[in-house]
Formats: C-alpha cells, structure tokens, sequence
C-alpha cells in the first residue's frame, strides 16, 4: 500500500504544490492529471523518493520510505521522462542489464518481453538507430520481466502508436488484477476496464 | 549480497562494452596527454638535461589535464539517458555502483595514461629506475584523480557547460597528489629513499577509496534532486 500524506513541493520561490495526500491499495490505479508544469513529473520522482518533499512523507507498506529506501526499491519500477536506456546498447542488451541491476526474477524471457512490446525483429540492433517509439518500448518492455507491485510510469505512452497503447492497457490491467498497484501521468487516454482509477487534481 | 555483486558486475561489463563500443572515448585523454608531452620538446629546446630535469613534471601535468578532461563523461552520459537515476533506484548502495563506475573510468583513462607513459618517458630521457619510480607513482596517484574528480563530477553533473566549475572545485584536490606525484620522481633522481613518498600517495589513494564513493553518491542523489 502506497500512501502520501500532505505532500509539499516548492522548486526554487515557486510552490508547485501543497498538503497533496493521495492512498493507493493494492490492484488500484491512480491517474495524476494537470497540464503541461504544474509538477506532475515532481510528485512521482517524490513518490520513488528520487526527490525529497518540502514537508510531508511518502509511506508504503505503512513505512516511511526514507527509512529502507533498498527494501522499498526492489518493490519498484520507474519509468521515467527519460527511458533509461543507453543507445549504445541493444534492446536486449539494455533488458539484461536492467534486470541484473535490480536483482528481478522472472517469468517472462527477455526475448519474450521484446516479442511482447513488438521489438522482436530489432533485438540485436542498437538503440541509436530505433525509433523515439520504439525505444520507449524497451523501456515498456521492463514491465512484462518485473514482479515489482509497484509500477510509477511516467508519460509511458508517449511516442506510442494505438497497437502499442493497447499493448500497455492490457499490461497494467494484469498487473492490477494481480494485487499490483499504478501511479501514472499521461496526455492520452488510457482506459483501464476492471481497475479502480484514483485520479489526482491539482488545487491551484 | 549475491545480488549486489551481480548487479555490480553486470554495470562495470555494460561501462566497458560502452568504452568498447566509443573507442575515441579512451583514445581522446590519451591522445591529449601524448600530445602535450611531446610538444613540450620543440617549445623549450632539446637540452636533454633540462627535458630529464622538467621531464616528471611535464608528465604528472599530462596526466593530471587528460583525467581532468575525461571526468566529464563519467556520469553525463548516465545522467542525460535516465539510466542514472535507475541505478539510483536499484535497491543497491549507490555508493558501491559507483565504485564500480570509477573503476571502470580509471580503466578506460588511467590504465592507458600508465601504458603511453614509459614512452613519452623515454623521449624525454627518463630512463631505467626513475622511469619505474614515475610509473608506481602514476600507479598510485591516477587511481586517487579519478575517485576524487567523481565527487566534482557528482556535484556538478547537473549543470549544463560545468567544465570551468568542475575544475575549479577538483584542482585544488588534485595538488597534493601531484606534488607528492612528481617529487618521489626528483628524490629517485637524486638518488634519495622514495618509499615515504608512495607511502603518503598510497595513504591518499586509500582515503580517497574509502570516502571518496559516499560523498560521490551522496552528490548524485543531490544532482537528481
């Protein structure tokens, strides 16, 4: 269970926001929504504990995660703004090192998780020459290798066409039915059936 | 714990496939440090006793510039890509993911720096014990360049155009090393005992291993802030 209780965020003079709570039960999404600026990126980095809040705390389990940040991070997948993903490497490449790093087992191969995400005929290419698409799917198809019940995407349809959306839709519903637990921000609808959608406004 | 030396293991392979992959990013420092020490000759004339007299100097300078240059590159790349802040979340000590990232940057800028330097030595008339004497000091000191530039690099990777802020926050760190770098070459010359120099140059290397890492990781943390 992720819980935020009364979240403050100043960057510089400016206060992005202020006392934000938000709870996110197990098989729970929670769809943050605002325009372009208003903090939306702020608040998830906050809630992986990559940036630190003004005032406030960031629970999960009922614990606060400054306190075991390692043990709060192997329940973790981030997807960032940016992919995370070096271009010097291939898809599979990337995958591997990915999953060494954060000690994943899994169902799933990684050729399996490229076939997934529709990369199956790129694998041993480098990243340089893929589309801004599809290398926002390999850092999608971190998704299909990761046990991790909780995922934080952000923006993670950006530059992916409707087949890929679809593709992510039905990702993220396994994972809810699953137990698992979403926080996302995105510009394009993303329809989620079965899941309980929370979704974030901004006060100001 | 099996974990984190997975982990570990897997980051020094992808740095050295990358340097692998970019092989102008080892040979730029290199080239760098080749270059400056060779024009050094033709600017102040072919008097071999003088070239053997300024020679160490001349080289520790080299060496010092080119890791210099190269500290850029340790974590920009890492940073710019996201692949930072993955590391940042992997549920490992940052402090000895960096490590393995030094490591793997001396790799690619120390150990080469160390591989051209009997030659460059060699033109200049560095020969036989002194030449052994300047490449253990290298040895010692490179390894604490690099670790103690990762702070620097750390503070500073995210500010664009960082060069001139960078040096000025490393150079000062960086004295100590070349001081005691280049005189236990002058002491080999004048045919005193060495071994108190290499033992304050290795004191500096281990102190440098020691902290160097946490306060690395600790200004990561702050850049991705």
């Amino acid at each position: 269970m992720l819980n935020a209780q009364s979240i403050t965020c100043v960057r510089g003079d400016r206060l992005l926001f202020q006392d934000l709570s938000l709870q996110l039960n197990p098989g729970e999404a929670c769809q943050i929504q605002g325009g372009n600026g208003v903090g939306k990126t702020t608040l998830l980095r906050i809630l992986c504990g990559l940036s630190l809040p003004e005032s406030g705390e960031v629970f999960w389990n009922a614990a606060p995660i400054r306190e075991d940040p390692e043990k709060f991070q192997s329940d973790l997948i981030y997807i960032g703004h940016s992919n995370g993903i070096k271009l010097d490497l291939t898809p599979k490449e990337n995958l591997a090192f990915a999953l060494t790093l954060h000690s994943g087992t899994t169902d799933v191969s990684i050729d399996e998780a490229l076939d997934r995400v529709g990369l199956s005929g790129s694998q041993h290419l480098l990243c340089r020459v893929l589309s801004a698409g599809q290398r926002r799917r390999v850092a999608i198809a971190r998704l299909y290798l990761s046990r991790a019940p909780l995922w934080v995407l952000d923006e993670p349809l950006g530059t992916i066409d409707a087949a890929g959306v679809k593709a992510i839709e039905n990702v993220i519903e396994t994972h809810l039915g699953q137990g698992g637990m979403t926080v996302f921000t995105t510009h394009q609808p993303l329809h989620l059936k079965q899941a309980v959608i929370h979704t974030v406004q901004w006060s100001h | 714990m099996s974990g984190l030396s997975a982990a570990l293991i897997a980051l020094i392979r992808r740095d050295m496939r990358l340097f692998v992959r970019h092989p102008s990013d080892i040979a730029h420092p290199v080239m760098f440090f080749v270059i400056v020490v060779a024009l050094f000759p033709f600017a102040v004339g072919s008097d071999p006793l003088l070239l053997r007299t300024i020679g160490p100097g001349v080289i520790w300078v080299g060496a010092l510039l080119a890791t210099l240059l190269s500290l850029d590159a340790l974590f920009r790349s890492d940073f710019d890509d996201g692949t930072l802040e993955q590391m940042a979340l992997s549920g490992h000590p940052l402090t000895v993911l960096v490590l393995g990232k030094v490591f793997v940057h001396w790799c690619a800028t120390g150990l080469p720096l160390l591989v051209v330097t009997p030659l460059l030595a060699g033109l200049l008339g560095i020969t036989g014990e002194v030449q052994l004497t300047l490449l253990g000091a290298l040895a010692l000191g490179t390894p604490t360049l690099s670790l103690v530039g990762a702070v620097g690099t750390a503070l500073t990777v995210g500010i664009r155009r960082s060069g001139l802020l960078l040096t000025l926050l490393v150079l000062p760190l960086y004295v100590p090393v070349l001081i005691f770098g280049a005189s236990v070459v002058l002491a080999a010359e004048a045919g005193l005992p060495t071994v108190g120099h290499f033992y304050i140059l290795g004191a500096m290397m281990i102190l440098a291993l020691a902290l160097a890492p946490l306060a690395t990781s600790a200004a990561l943390r702050i850049s991705l802030n």
